[in-house]
């Protein structure tokens, strides 16, 4: 049955990474799960893609509504026990898996939900902290100056700060030149960008003009929610810089449109 | 305190739109979590002493009834009269009875958030008491006829202008000038010097009471609060139950990160404890003490799972690192206690319905759980509480149902593509070209504030299965 095949894309001696996509990466930026794959596979990773995968529950679960989210989190948890390692372009979805299923879901799924968390991790932190990953053989990918949005999952609770530097140094040769308050939420918080607008757009305006104000034309960051968010306000208010998943910039895939940009 | 919480949304719409205001407000957010992060910094025992100050606030809060009989058995043997009040207006009236007792007119009233709570000043100015407020800040606000927008900082959101064009409006000059800030200070100080003298009650709050000794600790930086417990006849501590703790060194390891969190300092200026009324050999102090402990559902809340609230120490860091109350400011919350530790307390001491969108002013993004020196998970009590809403119906119909529809379709793979994969298409085929949408039907909120980004193509599921489709 097609829903239940498992696509290994890469034979070889490498650990089985399982690609959770993420329904935003899914739905509105694929890009940012190709070159997911792409640099999975340059580590020397198997990966596979399990198809019936969708979303992680986090809009549900960030709005209370525990009750819709417990069986969505056993059926991820089960699809995802099989892989030596799982790995999510974002790092809230990450944090959803390793750290908020385990704390919903109750006795023996707890404990399985404990042990997929364990083998879990956010693309960049897997990539320079598990592989270790390098630069394939080719000179490093020329990028304009490039500021670099934090998200507040990945920073508090994940502690992703350095992974995505160290990658773009490394594949890039590029240092971040940092945003002012670079640890402040952007206010895009799920459903509360759409709950709390006004609020949620004073955020975002101060959070984009702190990026333009470093003078970047990239603003890169690992979580498609906020480089949604910020895009969109970059787009409202007319500043120009393009927004991007720190996969595309890995990866060298810049060619097509940025977030929000047409084609 | 008369309660607002319900016009959140519109609370914070007025805020947003006040520049001079959100000025203020933006500056404050850039210089509270500096100064608390440089103390933090320096001292480097924070993870440490938060962990134990945690652990001695669980278990204060483990054995209260056990803590606060020893408490009050001290107290008493110190010479104070200790009263519980299960109530705001249960407090109210003790207090009232106390100053009526004495025929007093005027009191001089320390910062007391508990007092706030329950109302107090308006109780007894009811009752034709002159209550007059003597921290700095507590005292601009009452002159300005305003409530508290911060727990350590009341009148935060005032600009140096407006307290000048405040005193100027409300106080007879004279001679005096108002030109520096230090002209301010000291017109205040002169005003409310002339009421400490005169004043037959002295009211203050406690950061602290020590079941072991029976003393009660306040923190001021003004000296204010010692002026009131010394100089009026009569001297009345009104605080919380969840104040207690077992020991005198317990409320200094709690002193340690308490200050740093809320000020940035070390310590503050004056640090009190006060044991009770004057005794044989004591050259000054008050004659009477009396010692006011509210519980105000806070019972409850220890029997409940929101319990870990209780270890708070009110010292304002998840205020001050909050981007939503930098936003809109401790005002728009509606009552008394503002900021993420607001949002948790006030459902929990009023009603949920009535201030169900506190709860949702929250991002998670977990600064103040980092920051929060009583190591409090306040983004998962904040979720808990919506969680809550949505059990009691209280959270709006159409976010109910509409994700409780979404977390069903993520559960039906096949379905979900297929719907995604249709929508996607559309989505694609009329946003490519532009590459967002400025309007968007059912994304109001979102496009209300930013553009709402175009799909690059087609969903990643239907690309990739159609690329291995193809290759098999
Ligand atoms: S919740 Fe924590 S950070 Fe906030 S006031 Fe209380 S102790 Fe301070």
């Amino acid at each position: 049955m097609e829903s239940e095949a498992l696509h290994t894309t890469a034979p070889g001696g490498g650990p089985a990474v399982y690609l959770f996509v993420t329904c935003l990466a899914d739905l509105l930026r694929p890009s940012v799960a190709f070159n997911s794959i792409k640099l999975l596979e340059d580590a020397g990773c198997r990966v596979t893609v399990p198809l019936q995968q969708t979303c992680c529950g986090q809009p549900a679960y960030n709005t209370g509504d525990y009750k819709s989210i417990i069986p969505l989190a056993r059926q991820v948890v089960a699809m995802l026990e099989p892989a030596d390692y799982v790995v999510l372009p974002s790092g809230s979805c990450a944090g959803m898996i390793c750290h908020h299923y385990p704390a919903l879901l109750k006795d023996e799924w707890h404990e399985r939900a404990l042990q997929v968390a364990a083998k879990t991790f956010e693309i960049t932190t897997f990539l320079s902290d598990i592989v270790k990953a390098k630069r394939p053989e080719r000179p490093p990918i020329p990028l304009p100056p490039i500021t670099y949005h934090d998200s507040c999952a990945g920073l508090r609770e994940l502690g992703i700060k350095e992974q995505p530097r160290q990658l773009l140094q490394e594949f890039c040769d590029t240092q971040v030149s940092e945003l002012q308050q670079s640890e402040v939420c952007c206010g895009f918080g799920g459903t509360f960008c759409a709950k709390m607008p006004e609020i949620s757009g004073k955020m975002v305006q101060d959070k984009l003009h702190n990026a333009a104000a470093t003078g970047a034309g990239i603003l890169a960051g690992g979580d498609l929610g906020c480089l949604l968010n910020i895009a969109g306000r970059a787009r409202r208010e007319g500043v120009a810089i393009e927004v991007r998943h720190i996969t595309e910039l890995l990866c060298g895939d810049l060619d097509g449109p940025a977030i929000g940009e047409g084609e | 305190m008369q309660q607002y919480s319900d016009t959140f949304l519109d609370n914070a719409s007025a805020a947003l739109a006040d520049k001079d205001k959100a000025e203020v407000r933006d500056a404050m957010a850039l210089f509270t979590p500096l100064v608390r992060n440089a103390a933090m910094d320096q001292f480097q025992h924070f993870e440490e002493l938060r962990q134990h100050v945690k652990q001695v606030r669980q278990h204060s809060l483990d054995n209260l009834g056990h803590y606060l009989e020893s408490y009050e058995q001290q107290a008493v043997r110190n010479g104070n009269q200790v009263h519980f009040a299960t109530t705001g207006d249960e407090l109210n009236s003790i207090v009232l009875d106390i100053c009526q007792q004495h025929s007093a007119r005027r009191i001089a009233k320390g910062k007391s958030m508990i007092t706030e709570e329950t109302g107090l000043n308006a109780f007894l100015e009811r009752a034709n008491l002159d209550v007059m407020e003597t921290d700095l800040g507590e005292y601009i606000i009452q002159e300005a006829g305003e409530t508290p927008s911060h727990i350590v900082g009341p009148a935060l959101h005032k600009s140096a202008a407006e307290i000048r064009q405040l005193f100027l409006d409300r106080h007879d000059l004279g001679e005096r000038e108002l030109e520096t800030t230090e002209d301010l200070v000291s017109e205040a100080r002169q005003v409310l010097r002339e009421h400490f003298l005169n004043a037959q009650v002295g009211i203050i709050g406690a950061n602290a009471l020590i079941a072991e000794n029976g003393y009660s600790m306040l923190v001021t930086n003004e000296g204010n609060g010692d002026l009131c417990a010394n100089l009026p006849p009569v001297l009345i501590i009104c605080t919380s139950v969840d104040r207690i703790l077992p020991r005198a060194e317990d409320a200094t390891a709690m002193l340690r990160l308490l200050v740093r969190s809320a000020t940035g300092q070390a310590q503050t200026c004056y640090t009190s404890f006060y044991s009770g009324p004057r005794r044989e050999q004591d050259i000054d102090g008050p004659m009477e003490t009396h010692i006011v402990l509210l519980d105000n559902r806070r019972s409850d809340i220890l029997a409940s799972d929101y319990r870990e609230m209780l270890q708070c120490i009110r010292c304002g860091a998840c205020l001050n690192h909050c981007p939503i109350f930098a936003s809109v400011g401790g005002h728009a919350y509606g009552w008394v206690y503002p900021g993420p530790m607001g949002s948790v307390l006030t459902p929990l001491l009023t009603s949920l319905e009535q201030s169900q969108a506190l709860p949702n002013a929250c991002t998670s993004c977990g600064r103040c759980a980092e920051v929060c020196p009583a190591d409090i998970p306040l983004p998962d009590l904040l979720r808990d509480l919506r969680h809550a809403e949505v059990e009691e119906k209280i959270a709006a119909p159409r976010w109910r149902q509409g994700l409780k529809i979404h977390a069903w379709l993520a559960r039906q793979p096949r379905l979900y593509q297929l719907l995604t994969g249709m929508g996607i298409a559309l989505l694609y085929l009329l946003g490519r070209k532009r590459g967002s949408f400025s309007k968007l039907p059912l994304a109001s909120g979102w496009t209300s504030q930013r553009d709402f980004p175009s799909p690059q193509g087609r969903t990643f599921m239907q690309q990739y299965k159609a690329e291995h489709k193809h290759r098999e």
